[in-house]
């Protein structure tokens, strides 16, 4: 992307003023996309995005710039802004030697700008025309189409030169569905950090299926109960719950600045045993997977609990150096205009040895979360929120009838503490975007069915 | 400025017969000074800029975008749009926007001030508003983030059929987020401090509210479950308004996905409700002259004494309901601009917050909301979201709850709007808050 001597100029003037620490980050972003709404495709879209992000560390301090001149002038005025910014003094020269640089990853099997648009857009009329038979009452179909690829280099005064090519594919199908009770909506979508390959397992009609089946039954529903109860979340879903109770609360940064409930507790009991949480970007194919992170390190596979016990946390570059220690391959960035910090990558529980079904059958009251929508959580205090976006009453240990959107609270240290049945049906979910602090980054999830014994459901039934 | 708007024209003016042109660029430079510990955390020196390219050719849209004014980048730009158009399928309501003859108000939102403060005096601001979160309380035990945040923003549209405007405006805030601690317990507040330039900045007020905030939810429990009266804090009134407003845009009524399509005139809020979409008030931080279509930017009311008015509209929107644009077209320079509201503010009330809790015998302040993006859904109307704040008991604030949910439906809502509130406040957002009361709110606890 970028030649060797071109990349060492940079980093000499990024460290001309006296510097711990500079780094070169390149993205070149393609993207195209493809939205069906209303019968007709309306927009069919794509571009580009192509820039540098420098970074400067002196002491505790960052001086970050970019630019989107790539040129050895825009190259070096960067340089020098963000050397200005780090605040450092005017001293010594560090030497900067690159190897050769080092490839985490190629191009898809099937790169989509090598993809007829036409082919992209007759997956959206096809999933159109599957959710629409369904039924008269289906009144809406958006069906969107996506696809990005991602060069990056890094390089770094260690002496890091890597480059990563990273290519996702995205398809999702949204639906209403109108009724004597009104409108209900539902959602399907899959996503991959692979190329257009992705249709070849994914038949886009079955997913629109299954997305106005998930309206219609909503049409159904009846208000959700308002209260604390058991609550059993269905394979794959319960990732969005981990994400929020306690992924969040592991990432180095925010356990430094004692915002995290799981500060100072590596070594201790923080879940029941049947927990074993992991992060890992090593995931060939899934949604959250990278070759290297964005700042050169290669993603890892993480144990963060195991058997109910906090092992680690979540590194980036710089808290990993403040601690005398390496990066867990956590620093990541949502494009070349924002800076680096920790992040989760694909984050699951492995998979627990009961019988979903008897889960579902020894709960005699409760409710069951068949889709989650997206959360959030104050890190600080644990409390989480997680959307339900299909889910229903389970009476005498049955599931019965659908009920309608909310979200559910807890608190996450409590809840990963109430974790009291783990099924073996592991599967990932649905592709997701975290959006911590403003950058939204791309991340996976996954869990067999799980019950909570207490979470407080926010419907308005009594 | 005129260097965006040259680069729209020439854009523009490429267009072949039978087709139209629309060209939208940006540029936006900044300063971020994020604060820790008594030291700069970071500094970020931002300059972003980008082009958006529509071209319209019979009936059919394509669009294609770059993150970059580099002159050889936009030739590609304006023929990647061209093969994109191709795809779609023939609307005859497609287009972009024309001449409307609303003549473009002049409106202050630039601050040369904002360029010319010099870096060192913003990097005090962060380091005093650190400062100042951690003295503010003893039990503040921790800042978790401070900043210091600006920019000036451009923009330029032009079409082939004779739109030509550009707009420019300034801002910049304050935000802090302090950690309280008592005992094991730890409690998080937010407070911010936003202007048009720097000297409008007050970090004693951020750093007090953020303290404020945090330190009185100390102590807080999960309330048991029940139906009262509820207080919206100004912040959570305007995350509400952005979830009513995304329901009285016209692309959601003409596409079948709004609560309110064929309610006009109808009496679908309390009467104390009264909404305008109102980009041309100056204080309103997301004011702008213009709207990412080139459009006047005018006054819109939504709802009038409860009754609604009629709905939001770009130039697609307005042409396919037989209307004419509101000027509500939103956009980032990688997307084609859709419908949104932009500036939108509740008719303020007479009694201040003070008056308002004195008057509830039993009832709950919500402080803050989680969850608005997982928990409420637009279309079907359901309302579910995280809370935390304040009980109201005999006309006083009482304890503080933590880790409940309320509910309610977006349609009742706006009827149970029992009063809004004198205290109407200017946010970092496309939505003003102010105190607003709701009655008949299920709280879910414990």
């Amino acid at each position: 992307m970028l030649d060797r001597e071109l990349v060492e100029h940079t980093l000499r003037t990024a460290l001309a003023r006296g510097a711990d620490f500079a780094e070169v980050f390149v993205e070149d972003k393609r993207s195209s996309s493809a939205l069906l709404d209303d019968a007709r495709v309306e927009r069919v879209t794509s571009g580009r995005d192509r820039g540098a992000g420098i970074r400067v560390v002196v002491g505790e301090t960052t001086g970050f710039a970019h630019t989107a001149d790539l040129s050895r002038r825009g190259l070096e005025a960067a340089a020098s802004a963000a050397a200005a910014a780090a605040r450092g003094g005017t001293g010594g020269v560090r030497r900067v030697r690159l190897g050769p640089p080092a490839h985490a990853g190629g191009p898809a099997a099937v790169p989509p700008g090598e993809v007829a648009t036409t082919a992209k857009v007759e997956l959206l009329t096809r999933a159109d025309e599957a959710a629409r038979a369904q039924g008269s009452a289906i009144t809406q179909v958006t069906a969107r189409y996506g696809d990005s690829r991602r060069r990056i280099l890094v390089a770094n005064s260690d002496g890091v030169f890597v480059d990563d090519d990273q290519t996702r594919t995205l398809f999702s199908v949204s639906c209403v569905a109108t009724g004597d009770t009104g409108m209900q909506t539902g959602r399907e979508s899959v996503g991959r950090t692979v190329g257009f390959e992705l249709f070849d397992a994914t038949d886009v009609a079955e997913l629109a299926g299954r997305a106005a089946r998930r309206a219609l039954t909503k049409l159904k529903a009846r208000p959700a109960p308002s209260g604390s109860m058991p609550v059993v979340v269905g394979p794959g879903g319960g990732g969005v719950l981990f994400h929020e109770a306690c992924g969040h609360g592991l990432e180095a940064d925010l356990v430094a600045k004692s915002a995290s409930a799981f500060a100072g507790r590596v070594g201790e009991r923080v879940a029941t045993p049947l927990v074993t949480l992991i992060d890992d970007a090593t995931m060939a194919g899934e949604w959250g997977h990278f070759g290297v992170d964005d700042e050169g390190h290669a993603g890892a596979r993480n144990v963060l609990i195991r058997d109910g016990v906090l092992t680690d946390y979540m590194w980036d570059l710089l808290r990993a150096r403040r601690e005398g220690r390496v990066s867990s391959g956590n620093g990541r960035r949502q494009g070349y205009e924002h800076l680096p910090m920790v992040r989760m990558t694909n984050t699951y529980i492995a998979n627990g040895t009961d019988d979903p079904e008897a889960i579902v059958a020894d709960t005699p009251r409760g409710v069951y979360v068949a889709q989650l929508g997206g959360g959030q959580v104050n890190t600080a205090t644990g409390d989480f929120v997680f959307g339900m976006t299909e889910a229903y009453l389970i009476e005498n240990g049955e599931i019965t009838a659908p009920i309608r959107e909310g979200n559910l609270i807890g608190n996450g240290p409590e809840v990963l503490q109430r974790i009291d049945a783990l099924g073996d049906d592991f599967a990932m979910g649905s592709p997701g975007t975290c959006g911590k602090d403003g950058q939204g980054v791309p991340v996976g999830d996954g869990t067999p069915t799980l019950r909570v014994t207490s979470l407080t459901v926010g419907g308005t039934a009594a | 400025m005129s260097e965006l708007l040259d680069i729209a024209r020439d854009l523009a003016a490429r267009a072949r017969p039978g087709e139209q042109v629309e060209a939208f660029v940006v540029r936006s430079r900044g300063t971020e000074v994020r604060a820790y510990d008594g030291e700069i955390e970071s500094l970020t020196v931002s300059d972003s800029a980008g082009v958006g390219v529509r071209v319209v050719a019979g009936g059919r849209q394509g669009f294609s975008y770059a993150g970059t004014l580099d002159p050889d980048a936009l030739d590609g730009v304006l023929d990647e749009a061209r093969d994109n158009a191709a795809f779609g399928t023939a609307d005859p309501h497609a287009g972009v926007a024309e001449p409307d003859g609303v003549p473009i108000p002049d409106l202050d939102l630039y601050r040369d001030a904002l360029a010319s403060v010099p870096t060192d005096d913003k990097v005090a601001l962060a380091l005093e508003l650190e400062k100042a979160t951690r003295g503010a309380d003893g039990r503040i035990i921790g800042v978790e983030s401070a900043e210091y945040s600006d920019g000036v923003g451009e923009m330029a549209v032009a079409t082939s059929g004779g739109v030509e405007a550009s707009a420019c405006e300034t801002v910049c805030y304050l935000a802090t987020h302090a950690l309280a601690s008592e005992g094991d317990e730890t409690q998080t507040g937010f407070g911010f401090s936003v202007g048009r330039e720097p000297a409008d900045l007050d970090p004693a007020v951020a750093a007090g509210d953020a303290a404020r905030r945090a330190t009185r939810l100390l102590g807080a429990r999960q309330a048991p479950s029940g139906r009262l009266t509820v207080v919206f804090d100004p912040f959570v009134t305007a995350q509400f308004l952005g979830i009513i407003g995304s329901t009285l845009d016209g692309e959601s009524v003409l596409k079948g996905r709004s609560l309110f399509a064929d309610r006009v005139g109808e009496q679908v809020a309390a009467p104390c409700v009264r909404l305008v979409d109102d980009p041309t008030d100056v204080r309103a931080f997301t004011a702008a002259a213009i709207d990412a279509e080139g459009l006047a930017s005018r006054r819109t009311p939504l709802l009038v004494d409860g009754v609604l008015q009629g709905f939001l509209h770009d130039t697609y929107t307005a042409r396919r309901a037989g209307t004419r644009s509101t000027a509500s077209a939103v956009r980032g320079y990688s997307s084609p601009p859709r419908v949104g509201a932009r500036a939108l503010r509740l008719e303020p009330g007479t009694r201040s917050p003070d008056e308002i809790v004195a008057g509830i015998d039993d009832g709950f302040l919500v402080q803050g909301v989680a969850g608005l993006h997982s928990g409420v859904n637009p279309v079907s109307g359901d309302f579910s979201t995280g809370a935390e704040g304040l009980r109201i008991r005999a006309g006083e604030l009482a304890e503080p709850v933590r880790e409940v949910t309320i509910a309610s439906t977006l349609q009742r809502l706006l009827l149970d709007v029992r009063e809004v509130g004198s205290d109407l406040e200017f946010l970092p957002m496309s939505s003003a808050g102010l105190t607003l009361v709701v009655d008949d709110v299920t709280l879910s606890g414990a």
